[in-house]
Formats: structure tokens, sequence, C-alpha cells
């Protein structure tokens, strides 16, 4: 990068913005789980007895719980399934 | 022999084709755009039905057989063929050109196909269509990667021969229509529909071949092989439980690889997996609610997936680059092309108002209407991984993360416009769904936009986003691949049978050697002992007599001695 470059840094570059841009995620968050309060979901499946899905805040952490789960799923099979770049060309 | 007289579109297509090849460069905008087109018309006046019905041997073909999802799979092709033409025309050879011709052209004709025979034709023409334009890139690994994808795709076209033949001999019907799973011939066929939708164990071939192909051949590659067979499974095998698990393997295995991969075109290929999972695992619950999502799906998929791999096409277009870890801040001067990739992205991942929210939901919710509470839950969990590993990763580590400090041009204008289209498209149907159901082969009652949907979309999409973030250190790209079921035919096998000619080789060495000792040993004793050989050679009496008489004169010598 050139000095030019360096002085004219992107604003969502820059270090200082960095806590604005996490901050606005967690406004995010808390704005998307705020309906909760006011709407009731129904069940998708009332007749086998299973009501998690209408639970609060449940889509939120199924969402999050099972990224998690598939980012660390994945890290682990990397340990065995990565190999270099060049390993066909070898 | 012919009852309505009208053409098969992909007749045309064939023709715009070949006729790619006698026009000057500067005009070949017409037939890239003037084909599609009359296809399209084509499409939506053709009668339903068979129309075209020709005699072969004692058979009955029928290539101009239009259903209600033939004719949105035939539609999307075409609109596909016409808006990848224009992304390509400019920068792409004619013999990729022609190529993506022939291959839409042959994908539109296994929509219009209602016999088995026909369905074969074009299927292997697709093949032959696809491999070109693999090829048309022009490097070496893009050859050596074609090879390797024909090989799968004739391997698949053989099986599906067989089950074909097997099936007409059991049934003496070339129709094709659905096909009960009730042996031999029937898995066959199904084997061969599944090698090319990417399932399980070949689902590899995809992320091997597509990315080594041009910017604009890999956006042609990605709408038809595999959309194609979700139609002819959607067709034959629609409500068989083994698609269920098939599909859901799928659809992981895309997020996993695409998760660990590096390469910006691979990590879209391996979502290519991820999305036709989506769609064979509605295909295996198969009531009219989860066939009207496949057949939705497969129609947003095919924009917003063309839509991402244009944006990717145009980033390797003007950096030359495609490793995730090389790239990065590029949306300050490429803006358009980042901008349209978040929209695919954002498609991709279902958020509201977009194509992905109102054709995606129509599966889940046949899972929930089915009484499928695994699958149900399986499929929310993975449409959360879709947004982790297309929605935000892709446009993350192209556009944004570090700053790689390449500054590259925007992209060219035709490219910039096909873009803008499908963006359009991604977002006219998300905002007006009920007018794209009408196109659906069943009556749609079902409302994508209520509060509960919204709402629950918004949590379970931004706290995948949050996971992403929070666990951004796990994902640091590193320069790698991962290996997948090829390695066993390209390392494997390979070292295998190397092992096992050096072992055949020397085994046969040796045993030529001792044989030919004992050949020579055999020879010798034969030459020393055969009739007229040194020792048993017979010898004339006169021979005798002369011997005789030579010892007998040697006595008389030295008696007198």
């Amino acid at each position: 990068m050139s000095e030019s470059d360096d002085k004219k840094l992107h604003w969502l570059y820059r270090p200082e913005n960095r806590k604005k841009l996490w901050s606005l995620q967690i406004v995010l968050l808390v704005l998307a789980v705020l309906p909760e309060f006011f709407v009731h979901h129904h069940a998708h499946f009332p007749e086998q007895d299973i009501s998690i899905d209408a639970s609060f805040g449940f889509f939120a952490w199924y969402g999050f719980g099972t990224c998690a789960l598939m980012v660390v799923g994945a890290k682990l099979l990397g340990f065995l399934l990565k190999r270099g770049d060049d390993y066909y060309d070898r | 022999m012919i009852a309505n007289t009208v053409l098969p579109p992909s007749l045309i297509i064939f023709i715009a084709a070949g006729l790619l090849f006698f026009i000057p460069q500067r005009w070949r905008l017409v037939p890239i755009v003037l084909a599609p087109v009359i296809s399209l018309a084509l499409i939506w006046m053709t009668p339903l039905g068979d129309n075209l019905k020709l005699a072969y041997l004692n058979y009955e073909l029928l290539p101009l057989s239009v259903s209600a999802t033939s004719r949105v799979f035939a539609t999307i092709f075409s609109l596909m063929l016409l808006f990848g033409g224009i992304y390509a025309y400019r920068q792409a050879s004619l013999l990729e050109l022609m190529a993506a011709f022939v291959y839409a052209g042959s994908a539109v004709g296994v929509t219009c196909s209602g016999d088995l025979f026909s369905l074969f034709v074009y299927w292997e023409l697709m093949a032959i269509g696809s491999t070109l334009v693999i090829w048309a890139a022009g490097t070496e690994k893009a050859y050596q990667a074609s090879m390797r994808y024909l090989c799968i795709h004739l391997m698949g076209g053989v099986i599906l021969m067989i089950g074909i033949v097997a099936h007409v001999f059991q049934t003496g019907s070339t129709q094709f229509g659905a096909i009960a799973l009730d042996g031999f011939a029937s898995y066959a066929i199904l084997a061969g529909f599944l090698i090319n939708a990417g399932a399980p164990p070949f689902s590899s071939w995809i992320a091997d071949a597509y990315p080594e192909a041009s910017p604009s051949g890999s956006v042609f590659l990605s709408a038809f092989t595999t959309k194609t067979a979700v139609y002819t499974l959607m067709i034959a095998f629609a409500g068989n439980d083994l698609l269920i698990y098939v599909g859901l393997f799928m659809v992981f295995y895309g997020i996993i690889y695409a998760l660990l991969e590096n390469d910006m075109r691979r990590i879209l290929a391996y979502s290519i997996v991820n999305q036709v999972g989506f769609m064979v695992t509605a295909i295996g619950i198969g009531s009219t609610l989860a066939l009207n999502g496949a057949t939705a799906h497969a129609f947003a998929h095919i924009i917003y997936k063309a839509l991402l791999l244009m944006s990717a096409g145009a980033v390797l277009m003007q950096t030359g680059e495609r490793r995730c870890s090389h790239l990065g801040g590029l949306f300050q001067t490429m803006p358009q092309t980042a901008i349209n990739g978040i929209i695919g992205a954002l498609a991709i991942s279902s958020f509201p108002f977009t194509s992905g929210f109102v054709t995606k939901s129509l599966e889940t919710s046949a899972a929930a209407y089915e009484g499928l509470t695994w699958v149900w839950f399986l499929l929310l969990a993975a449409s959360a991984g879709v947004f982790l590993h297309a929605g935000i990763k892709f446009p993350w580590f192209v556009f944004f993360q570090k700053d790689s400090g390449k500054r590259p041009d925007e992209a060219s204008g035709n490219m910039r416009f096909a873009m803008w289209v499908f963006s359009f498209l991604c977002l006219a149907i998300g905002l007006f769904p009920s007018a794209f159901y009408t196109i659906l082969p069943y009556p749609v009652k079902y409302e994508p936009y209520t509060a509960d949907h919204l709402i629950t979309q918004f949590q379970l999409l931004f706290f995948a986003g949050f996971a992403f973030f929070a666990l951004l250190p796990l994902m640091k790209r590193t320069l790698t691949i991962s290996l997948d079921f090829d390695w066993v035919y390209r390392v494997f096998a390979f070292k295998l049978s190397k092992a096992f000619f050096h072992l055949y080789w020397s085994v046969d060495t040796a045993m030529r050697q001792a044989f030919l000792k004992r050949f020579y040993l055999a020879k010798d004793y034969l030459v020393a002992h055969e009739p007229s050989g040194i020792i048993s050679r017979s010898r004339p009496s006169s021979t005798m007599v002369i011997w005789v008489t030579v010892l007998l004169s040697v006595y008389l010598i030295f008696h007198f001695l």
C-alpha cells in the first residue's frame, strides 16, 4: 500500500471505528430479539408435543449455537482434511 | 407425425451455437440475445403435453413434451443463457460461447424430453458442452480438471444408460415419468441423476472443475448440470425418503467444505452442493408444497448463484486472484460488483425481501407440514449455515476484511449490466412473491411475509452473523485445499495401481528370467542330445571302419618299432 492510501484509509478500516461497528452489531441483535416480548410464536410440531421452537428467543440462540457448532466442527475436520493448496500438483 | 407444429426451443439454441461460429465478433450479441428470447417464447407458446412424436426403431421419441414443471426449468435456463451470454460475450472465447449454447440448449432439451432416449441424448450432450466450457479457459489446470470432470460424467452417463436399458427392457415403456424405486434399473437411473446433482460420494467434481473455468464459464456451469438433475429427480423420484437423507448430507457437506475453503469460487461451488441439497431434500419430502419449493428454489438459486459467480468472476477478471487470503478491501474501487455480490449473498441466505426468503421457506414449511421434526430442525440450522458460509463469508473475505491494497477498476459494462439485471430479479421475486408463485407447477397457498416468519428469520440470520464475527479467529484463511472423496481416485487409486504395477512388473520380470534360464538350459540339453546333436548323432559305419583301420595301423607301427 502506498503512503497516500494510508492517509485516506477507508473509515471501515480505521481502528477507532472498530468499536462502533461492534456496537452497531449488538444494537441489531437487540433489535432482532426485542419483538419476542410482543409476539407469540406458533409451534411447528404441536402434534409431536414439541414447543421449543415457540419458546423465547429460540431462533436467536439456535442460529448462534448451530453456526458455532458448524464453525468448530469445520475447524476440527480441517485438521484431518486440510492440505497445502499445491497438494495435487506435487 | 407432428401434432402441434412448434419448434423445440433447444433446436433454436443449437442453431444459434452454430451461427456464432460464422458471425463476426461485433454481431455476436444478436444471436446471443435472440436465441434465448425465441426459446422463452416457444416454451410458453408450446401447449402442455407431448407435442412431437417421432418413431425410432420400435419406440416412440417425445422430444417436445412440456409440463408445468419443465416450463419453469426451461424458462430459467433460457434466462440464464440470455444474461450469462451478455455477461460473457465480450471477454469469453468463441469456443466457450458455442459450448455454453450447446450446454444450455441440451439442458432445455432435457426438460422437454418426454422419453428416456431423448433425455439420455441431451444428457450426454450436456456433459460434452460443459466439458468444453471448462476447457475453453485454456489453462493446463482447466484442461486437467475438465478431463476429471468428463470421466465422472461419462461414468454417470453409462450408469444412467444401463438403468434406462434395463428399465425399458423390464417395463417396455420409454416414457419418462415417475419411476418406482424397486430394483436394479430404477437404482441405476437414480444413481445417474444423483451423480449430476453432486450427491455423495461424487460431490467433489463441482468444486474441482467449476472454479477452473473462465470467469464467465463458471457462471454458465453453476446453472445447468445440477439443476437438470434436480428436475429429473423431481419428475422420476419425488417422495422417496432416501432423497431426504442424501439431500441433508449435501446441505451440511456444502457448508463444512465452504467454511474450510480459501478459493472464493470454490466456496461458491461448495455452496451449490449445499443449495441443491435443500432441493433434493424437498424432492424427498415430495408433497406439492415441497415440490413447488424445490422448483421455486431452483429458479431463484440459478439467479443468485449466477449473480454471486458473476461478481466473483468480475473480481477474478480485474485482479487475477481467486484466493480469499489475497483479496479484501475491493469494495472501495469495485463498489458495483460488491453491491451485486452482496445482493446475491443476501438472496442465497434467504434474507427477507429477497428471492431466497420466499422460495426456500416453501421447502422448510413443507418439512413442518409433513411432521418431519428432525428434518425441519436440520434445515433450519442449515439455513443459518448458508448465511455463514456464503452470505457473509464470500462478500466479507472478497470485498472487506483486511485491505489487500488491491485497487482494481470496476468490471466492464456488459458484466455490470448482467449483474444488475440479476440483482433486480433477486429483489423482484422477493418483493412480489405472489406474481412469481403463479408460474409454479402447483397452486400455492403460502404467505411468506408474516410477522412471525420475518422476526424469526431476522433472529436466525443476525445471530448466525454474530457467530461468524465472534468466531472469526477460527476462520483465519489458510493456503489450503480440503481432501474429498476424489482423493480416493486421484491419489489413493493412483498410488495403489502404481504399487500394484510395480509388484506386477517385478514378479513378471522374475518369472520371465526364470523361464528364460530354464529355456536356455533345455535348449543346450536338446542341442546336445537331440538325434542330430553332438552326442547322439548317428555316425556312418564307414567312419568306424576308418577309425578301426587307423587304430590297427597305429598298432602295426608300434609293433614294428
